[in-house]
């Protein structure tokens, strides 16, 4: 934190903090141990409900969805950065003829629900899930690489552009040589923050019955019955935690290795762009 | 566009549902959110444990998986609820929270130290210190990433078609259903009307936005 906002605690604060801690936590504990006594009573902890973890089908199902998902992630990922890139050439392109459509399309695209853009993808045109799953992720996040990069772009000082068109360089070659170099670099953090976040909306893929890790607990749980759902359910909520903890940390550490640089690193970005960025599920 | 046009009470319907979710949701999770990020500023450390361990999970959690815990696990667990649309509001509010806790959270660190300095100097508590000086002076400069995280909520209560509740994109899917020869036109009308509260809402960001830049 970078702000104090209260003095350093002298004896009578410490005593309060410490009781204020202890009450705190012994809260927390309790509603844990309800919620876990609730869970007992259910019989959610006898061995059985989670001996189904030795199985080795469990796992071949749980692996599958798990590989449904990373797959989905990875593609659509794939395509979306590079069509994003040309979405923001496009919507800060000079011409207004091409910037404001382009603007229309990008706004239509944000405002939109992922999961509706899948549903359409699905039934209009007819494909199969996992296309529709990766059309949707594309389209949705294109739209949202291409504002980053603008905004990466927008925070550039104006003598870089400047600068580029005074030694003859072309508006579209001062703009990949010089600019969206430096604005990606600048953007990379909110890039990989926004990974996460495409990582996180594959399990929409769930709503359109494709099969990924979400939809591969439900199967099981109709599968094995009901009560082995907690147990699955447990695994597999912890298991896309996991994997999205991970590329969070790789954006938290991309960010500092940035800004332990100087000038040219990676910037803050701007906490707008960040957090619209963010919000997907 | 026959179909659409004879569902538009339908539609209707389902944007209100929408509405009503999205505002519903927006309001607790605004008010939690907001304290999530003062126990994350807290001299007290259980708080802050708390609030961090809570908003990395949340934040780190795809939406689906909270809506599968609230609307198909809670209930088996004893916690029942007379409508889906209580588990989609705790599902969506939670969620929603830890994003508005890190974007206040990030407000409370734009405001000058000097401010809780002062405010100390003068005598306050921390309590006194954070609701009359720096929150007020935070919540205002993270108005704009305030408004999208709303955006993203309204975007997000779609997911709550897909667990029972009628919502826009629960109808749409409906209608999708029955109209099978014209589910182009149908999903559109459904895209239609989200556009309707999210484009407003992301202009008014940027307006805000450019508002609070001129006058840093």
């Amino acid at each position: 934190m970078s702000s104090v906002l209260y003095d350093v605690p002298g004896p009578k604060a410490r005593r309060v903090s410490v009781i204020g801690s202890v009450v705190g936590s012994l809260l927390i504990l309790g509603l844990l141990a309800w919620i876990i006594s609730t869970l007992a009573q259910q019989g959610i902890f006898e061995g059985r409900r989670w001996a189904i973890f030795t199985r080795a089908d469990v796992w071949t199902l749980l692996g599958n969805g798990i590989g449904a998902t990373l797959s989905a992630a990875a593609v659509a990922a794939v395509i979306a950065f590079p069509l994003g890139l040309m979405l923001c050439l496009l919507r800060i392109s000079d011409l207004a003829a091409i910037r404001i459509p382009t603007r229309i399309v990008l706004e239509f695209l944000r405002g939109m629900p992922v999961v509706l853009m899948m549903l359409f993808v699905l039934l209009v045109f007819g494909t199969n899930q996992f296309i529709a799953v990766v059309a949707g992720l594309v389209l949705y996040n294109s739209a949202v690489f291409a504002e980053i990069i603008r905004a990466g772009i927008q925070s550039l000082p104006k003598g870089q552009r400047e600068a580029g068109l005074t030694v003859g360089l072309t508006s579209f070659q001062s703009r990949m040589i010089i600019e969206l170099p430096q604005a990606i670099r600048r953007m990379m953090p909110s890039l990989v923050a926004q990974l996460v976040v495409l990582l996180k909306d594959t399990s929409l893929g769930y709503i359109v019955a494709y099969g990924e890790l979400l939809r591969a607990v439900q199967v099981m749980a109709d599968f094995l019955g009901t009560q082995y759902l907690f147990p699955i359910f447990f695994v597999a909520a912890a298991i896309y935690i996991a994997i999205n903890l991970c590329v969070s940390r790789i954006a938290v550490w991309i960010e500092r290795r940035g800004s332990k640089k100087a000038a040219g690193g990676v910037a803050k970005a701007e906490p707008a762009v960040e957090e619209a960025a963010a919000t997907k599920p | 566009m026959d179909a659409v046009i004879e569902s538009l009470p339908l539609y209707w319907n389902g944007f209100l549902r929408t509405l009503f979710l999205s505002a519903v949701s927006g309001v607790i999770a605004l008010l939690l959110g907001t304290l999530l990020a003062a126990a994350r500023v807290s001299p007290v450390a259980a708080l802050r444990g708390f609030s961090m361990t809570y908003v990395e999970i949340l934040r780190n959690t795809p939406l689906t998986i909270a809506f599968f815990f609230a609307a198909i696990v809670l209930p088996r667990i004893g916690v029942k609820f007379e409508q889906f649309e209580v588990a989609a509001i705790i599902a969506l509010s939670a969620y929603t929270a830890a994003f508005i806790a890190e974007a206040v959270r990030s407000g409370v660190n734009s405001v000058p130290v000097g401010q809780a300095e002062a405010a100390r100097s003068i005598g306050m508590k921390f309590s006194q210190v954070l609701s009359l000086i720096i929150l007020p002076q935070a919540l205002r400069t993270v108005i704009p990433p305030l408004i999208n995280i709303l955006i993203a909520l309204v975007k997000n209560s779609s997911v709550a078609g897909a667990f029972f509740v009628l919502e826009l994109f629960g109808y749409g899917r409906q209608l999708a259903n029955a109209n099978g020869d014209q589910v182009m036109a149908v999903l559109l009308g459904v895209a239609f009307f989200y556009l309707l509260i999210t484009v407003p809402l992301g202009i008014l960001a940027s307006t805000v936005e450019r508002k609070v830049a001129i006058a840093r």
